[in-house]
């Protein structure tokens, strides 16, 4: 049994309260051992992907009982993917961070580090109570984050937060419980073994319990119709919290893939189950284009900065669950890539609105006609070139990420509409931010009047951050050859749920009755 | 039994999701714990409701209660307690710094410039 599994929970476990409790008051020690945690996090994500790039699924049983009586956390290449894409992520924004903003509220890093914890557990757990209480943990540490800085509208937008939240974990623990009472056992593959053998009459609570838990993943996913949370609660947090979140919202399209390809691939050819599986995910395409097109009616229509990159985080999950919706190899791999590239694009959008909104004093990020600010110049090609990659122009990431995606929806049956929809919310997310681009940085250039701020904080730690993460684009960019293939083998690998289910119970390859 | 622990949780349920949707916050509050109280409950009677019988193994019995959703609602109160917990907190902090406890975003402080 591999230990170095557990250390990506455990890690971030032991270092937290170590900050919260030793460090508090020094924030340049807190500084360096969150920073050291986080890159021995990074190092161990990468080092999850050299393993498991063979193939092999490993498992990590807690406390040496094995499943289903035991929790087990599961590395396969999804889980290392994630991993990377999170300590990468967790990098870059505590880079930014260190730049003045962990000052602005307490306790930062401490739950910065639960934050990455919970994030991991969610990742590498194969068990659905487990999952449960990984969200609450990552959840909770949001809560804390998301408040960072105070302020009555933040307080504000956090209790709306909090309250549809614990709503999300009450459905949560309904349809744990459903699951539960018909199945006997909370293992996910254990789950899809006994799914099998269930009476007739069990049928439809199970079904009811698989809908609610997709349902669960859809309200941190923040689609279509539960995705009001999403705009006032990225726009009210401050920019480094929303960079991070962006890796929140992944979490919830990470889970759908997960109980899709163990629960519902997994039973694909029992004739009993099929059928009424089939419906259970049947609405998620709708559901994305609604999304995607309500995310880009409020890029068009936000008035400030905060607003429009709030909607277009909650536009490019649009993209990512149309893509997640095709449910093939092609578009799973496709819909990989976006998330990959979302993330990182997302981030880069809030850290730079984050630098621009204190420096334009007493206009903030509102998208108004106002005078020069410092550091103008270099904002506004950051801005410029973060504002391609999101909306998925050439030559960045994200014009790869959405031909993938056009050309792996080609085969399914509303693919015009599909194609069209895509297409046109492109363009209508271009006009948006070259609207809010030209009024902020070139109609502005020409008034004459400078927005003076008083504390000129030192730029490089910040600027370096969002270098990082638009450096990240590019490699993603450039290394599409080497990185499409690897998805293709995620993909491949999660449209093979037998496999994971016979590594995680056990047991020899067994046929379908 | 069972007439009586569905119609509980359903009563509970129902006044927990009215209250969350109201629009002062120290009613979202009790709303929400009224919802986690009906959902605790539920997982408890997931495990099939038996009186009388023990969860962990004794000598000459052979009926069981389930033990398992007892300790998944053990977890689920905890993790709700601590929740209700901060939610308190913010609600109380949110009341001082906004000095009221209407819970929906005002326009004058949602959309506009933020003066740093």
């Amino acid at each position: 049994m591999n230990h170095w599994i557990i250390l990506p929970i455990l890690i971030p476990a032991v270092v937290a309260p170590l900050l919260a409790m030793s460090v508090r008051h020094d924030i340049v020690l807190a500084r360096i051992f969150s920073m050291m945690s986080t890159v021995a996090l990074l190092l161990l994500g990468v080092g999850s992907v050299a393993i498991s790039s063979s193939g092999d699924i490993f498992i990590y049983s807690l406390g040496n009982w094995p499943a289903p009586i035991g929790i087990v956390l599961v590395l396969d290449k999804l889980a290392a993917m994630m991993l990377v894409v999170t300590a990468l992520l967790g990098v870059c924004v505590l880079l930014y961070s260190m730049g003045g903003s962990d000052r602005e509220g307490e306790h930062f890093h401490p739950l910065f580090q639960f934050q990455l914890m919970g994030l991991n557990g969610a990742f590498l757990t194969g068990d659905l109570f487990n999952l449960f209480v990984f969200f609450e943990v990552l959840l909770i540490a949001s809560y804390g984050l998301m408040n960072h800085g105070g302020g009555p509208a933040r307080l504000r937008a956090g209790l709306q937060y909090m309250t549809i939240n614990l709503v999300g974990s009450s459905i949560f623990l309904v349809a744990l419980g459903l699951i539960y009472g018909i199945t006997g056992t909370l293992n996910m593959a254990d789950v899809a073994v006994k799914m099998r053998t269930i009476g007739q009459g069990d049928l439809a609570l199970l079904v009811t319990g698989i809908s609610l838990l997709i349902a669960v993943f859809g309200i941190k996913s923040a689609v279509f119709p539960l995705q009001f949370w999403l705009p006032g609660t990225y726009a009210h947090t401050c920019g480094v919290v929303a960079a991070l979140f962006a890796i929140m919202t992944k979490v919830g399209v990470y889970a759908i893939i997960r109980v899709h390809s163990v629960l519902i691939d997994g039973n694909a050819s029992s004739s009993v189950l099929a059928e009424p599986l089939q419906s259970v995910t049947e609405w998620l395409m709708p559901a994305a284009a609604i999304t995607l097109l309500l995310g880009t009616i409020g890029i068009l229509g936000a008035k400030n900065l905060s607003q429009q990159a709030a909607f277009m985080s909650l536009a490019s999950i649009g993209t990512l669950l149309i893509a997640v919706a095709g449910f093939s190899n092609a578009s799973i791999a496709s819909a990989l890539y976006y998330l990959i590239h979302s993330t990182f694009a997302v981030a880069a959008l809030f850290l730079i609105v984050d630098m621009i909104i204190p420096r334009r004093k007493g206009e903030g990020g509102a998208l108004t006609l106002a005078g020069r600010f410092s550091s103008m110049g270099i904002l506004g090609s950051l801005f410029f070139v973060t504002a391609i990659a999101v909306i998925g122009m050439p030559p960045l990431s994200g014009f790869i990420g959405k031909i993938l995606i056009l050309d792996a929806l080609r085969s399914s049956t509303a693919w015009v509409a599909i194609w069209a929809l895509i297409l046109v919310t492109s363009l209508l997310t271009m006009i948006g931010f070259t609207r809010s681009g030209s009024l902020l940085f070139w109609k502005s250039q020409q008034i004459e009047t400078r927005l003076e701020i008083e504390d000129n904080t030192s730029t490089v730690i910040p600027l370096t951050a969002i270098f990082a993460t638009l450096l990240l684009l590019v490699i993603l960019t450039l290394g599409s050859a080497l990185i499409i293939p690897y998805l293709d083998g995620i993909a491949m690998q999660l449209s093979s749920p037998q496999n994971y289910i016979n590594v995680v119970l056990g047991r020899s390859l067994e046929v379908l009755p | 039994m069972e007439i009586l622990v569905a119609t509980a949780i359903g009563v509970m349920t129902t006044a927990g999701v009215y209250l969350s949707l109201r629009s002062r916050t120290f009613t979202v509050v009790l709303g929400l714990t009224l919802i986690t109280y009906a959902i605790n409950f539920f997982v408890f009677s997931v495990g099939r409701l038996k009186t009388a019988k023990p969860a962990i193994i004794a000598v000459g019995e052979n009926d069981y209660a389930d033990p398992l959703p007892q300790a998944l609602v053990l977890t689920a109160i905890v993790i709700s307690f601590g929740m209700t917990a901060l939610l308190l907190v913010m609600a109380v902090r949110s009341y001082f710094e906004s000095n009221s406890d209407h819970t929906a975003l005002l326009s004058d402080e949602s959309s506009t410039a933020r003066d740093r």
